[in-house]
């Protein structure tokens, strides 16, 4: 239970503390944004300005500066979409359009988080199960150990067309092979970090394990384990989003139907700007929710074990 | 159809193999007995590999034998060369360089600005949650299909991992030395080029590293998304669509040995550079 001091009633002097706090924190923050929305408005005029030039306005007739920049605010497909066009795709995708239509982006988000969050899980478990035998396994240790962290000065994601083919020929199709892609892309990252982090534990208290009698079981469960979780969850993150980026690249081949990636590729063919950022919009949310969803889970871990 | 005695004579193999990494790896010694276990292990996956798809006859379409890859790659030397040219040589080197020096001069620029500092720190860390990769179309359409595009999404890829990174490693400078400084009297840039940069090195070699795969990555991503007629994910994504799978495998070692050699060089150069740090004399 938390200790309440009797004495801390005044919260007008917290509630200001807090709203300074804001200020300092937050205040900064808000204004780097602002100025990436600033700085998006003029480079959608500058780069946009040559295009409404020649297509919108009547040059001959002559145009005023302002007529200028309203065309290049309100063009069909920009070079830059302005970053209200974008709001404005991005919200009626999602108001004007049943969820079940490829119109609708969260139809999207669906199918490549669904791909995603399984190949995490597959990846994550694998992961945890290889660390644990390498650990315990001084032959795993020396002969598959180097070649799990040479892998990851390897760009992995290269091979995604090939386990397309493969999958592909073997008749899975849909989100199997996206979720397998995901999946080794989340494994290397957990793998590596687990070895790590069942290693922490001192001699000391390896040593106090044994004095108890203790299994090796015991000893993984109750030591190994535990002081693990600070080495996973960032590996978990990073695995996260490496697996997005993975469901996304997968869904490049495939013919492109459903998925954030066959939304950015369909866009990029049909010159659709504005649904390729849209889309781009989406996949960062998707991005920062999921990430977002395991550093949730590891503060709940990490204080229910009564850490920081 | 195999004879009879193949699976049994298979068996032995991998018993010999097994047996084989085992006592290899129990070998007391230094790096160099680990670094044989390790290589004895992949090249018996790579005897396994060569006699089960040769013995099976696994389809090549599913997993070519590693000498018809090694042969593919001999036969397209030219232009498995050329692709590397294209997509490392020009694509990856370029923006990984101008991406890791943009991100490590902004770093140093908000360095005296905490309000900056504040602003831009959290912005660029939730960066790594998104798939940057995802701006390929659009590069493609300003900068067209050539190398430039490419080198624009490696930059974006490559920047922001370098201003945390740089952000975080000048703050790693120990107190008692930047009061020493303070001490001697030394101006701002001083402290900066004799204690904070150098104390700054392995933060920003880690950068330099992580972003050597991140570039690779981000380069053979954007050719899928549209590229000329060479370049190693031009190669990877046509030749898997003709099932030309041998040439797939060989530009994908062509990407590996690359991504495992520009490590092993910054490794060598942050030894070269920061041979004094504690993190580099252990290890």
């Amino acid at each position: 239970m938390k200790c309440v001091k009797p004495w801390r009633t005044a919260t007008m002097a917290e509630s200001r503390t807090w709203s300074q706090r804001a200020v300092h924190d937050w205040l900064p923050v808000a204004v780097v944004l602002l100025s990436v929305v600033i700085a998006w408005y003029v480079a959608a005029w500058a780069l946009n300005a040559p295009g409404a030039i020649e297509r919108v306005l009547d040059e001959e007739a002559g145009y005023t500066q302002l007529e200028l920049f309203e065309a290049t605010m309100t063009m069909e497909r920009p070079l830059m979409p302005a970053p209200h066009q974008v709001a404005m795709d991005f919200y009626e995708s999602l108001t004007e359009w049943p969820v079940d239509s490829p119109r609708n982006l969260i139809y999207h988000v669906l199918v490549t988080g669904q791909s995603t969050l399984l190949g995490f899980v597959m990846g994550t478990a694998l992961g945890l199960l290889l660390s644990v035998l390498i650990v315990h396994s001084r032959t795993l240790d020396k002969a598959l150990l180097p070649w799990i962290v040479a892998s990851q000065t390897v760009p992995v994601l290269a091979i995604a067309p090939i386990v397309l083919v493969v999958l592909g020929s073997l008749g899975f199709s849909g989100t199997a092979p996206k979720a397998f892609i995901a999946m080794y892309l989340c494994f290397f990252p957990v793998t590596v970090a687990m070895v790590q982090g069942l290693r922490s534990p001192q001699k000391i208290e390896t040593e106090m394990m044994h004095t108890y009698a203790a299994s090796r079981w015991q000893s993984l469960w109750l030591l190994r384990l535990p002081a693990a979780l600070p080495f996973l969850f960032p590996a978990l993150r990073v695995g996260v989003a490496a697996g997005l980026v993975g469901a996304m690249v997968a869904e490049l081949p495939t013919g492109a139907q459903a998925g954030l990636g066959a939304r950015l590729l369909t866009g990029s063919y049909y010159g659709q700007t504005v649904q390729i950022w849209s889309a781009l919009v989406m996949s960062a949310l998707l991005g920062l929710a999921l990430t977002g969803a395991v550093a949730g889970v590891e503060r709940l871990v990490l204080r229910s074990r009564g850490g920081v | 159809m195999t004879p009879a005695w193949f699976w049994p004579a298979m068996l032995l193999l991998a018993l010999v193999a097994g047996y084989s990494v085992h006592r290899v790896a129990a070998l007391q010694g230094g790096r160099w007995t680990g670094m044989a276990t390790a290589a004895l292990f992949g090249a018996w996956v790579l005897v396994f590999w060569e006699i089960l798809v040769r013995a099976l006859d696994v389809p090549r379409v599913l997993l070519p034998a590693p000498s018809l890859v090694m042969g593919s790659m001999g036969d397209h030397a030219p232009k498995l060369w050329g692709d590397f040219v294209q997509t490392v040589g020009k694509a990856v080197l370029i923006g990984w360089a101008l991406g890791c020096g943009l991100g490590f001069c902004v770093a140093v620029a908000i360095d005296r600005m905490p309000f900056l500092q504040r602003g831009l720190l959290p912005v660029a860390s939730l960066t790594s949650a998104i798939p940057l990769v995802g701006m390929a179309p659009i590069a493609v359409m300003w900068f067209g299909f050539e190398w430039p595009s490419k080198a624009a999404v490696v930059v974006l890829m490559t920047f922001f991992p370098m201003l945390v990174s740089t952000l975080a490693g000048l703050q790693a400078a120990g107190k008692l030395e930047r009061e020493l400084m303070y001490s001697y009297a030394a101006s701002y840039p001083r402290t900066l080029l004799a204690l904070r940069l150098p104390a700054a090195l392995p933060f920003i070699f880690g950068a330099l590293k992580v972003n050597a795969t991140l570039a690779l990555i981000g380069a053979i991503v954007a050719e899928f998304f549209g590229s000329p007629t060479s370049g190693l994910g031009f190669r990877i994504s046509t030749e898997a669509a003709r099932m030309n799978m041998p040439l797939v495998w060989g530009a994908i070692v062509v990407a590996a040995v690359t991504g495992s050699v520009a490590y092993a060089l910054l490794v060598q150069l942050e030894r070269r550079a920061a041979f004094w740090h504690p993190s580099v004399r252990e290890g």
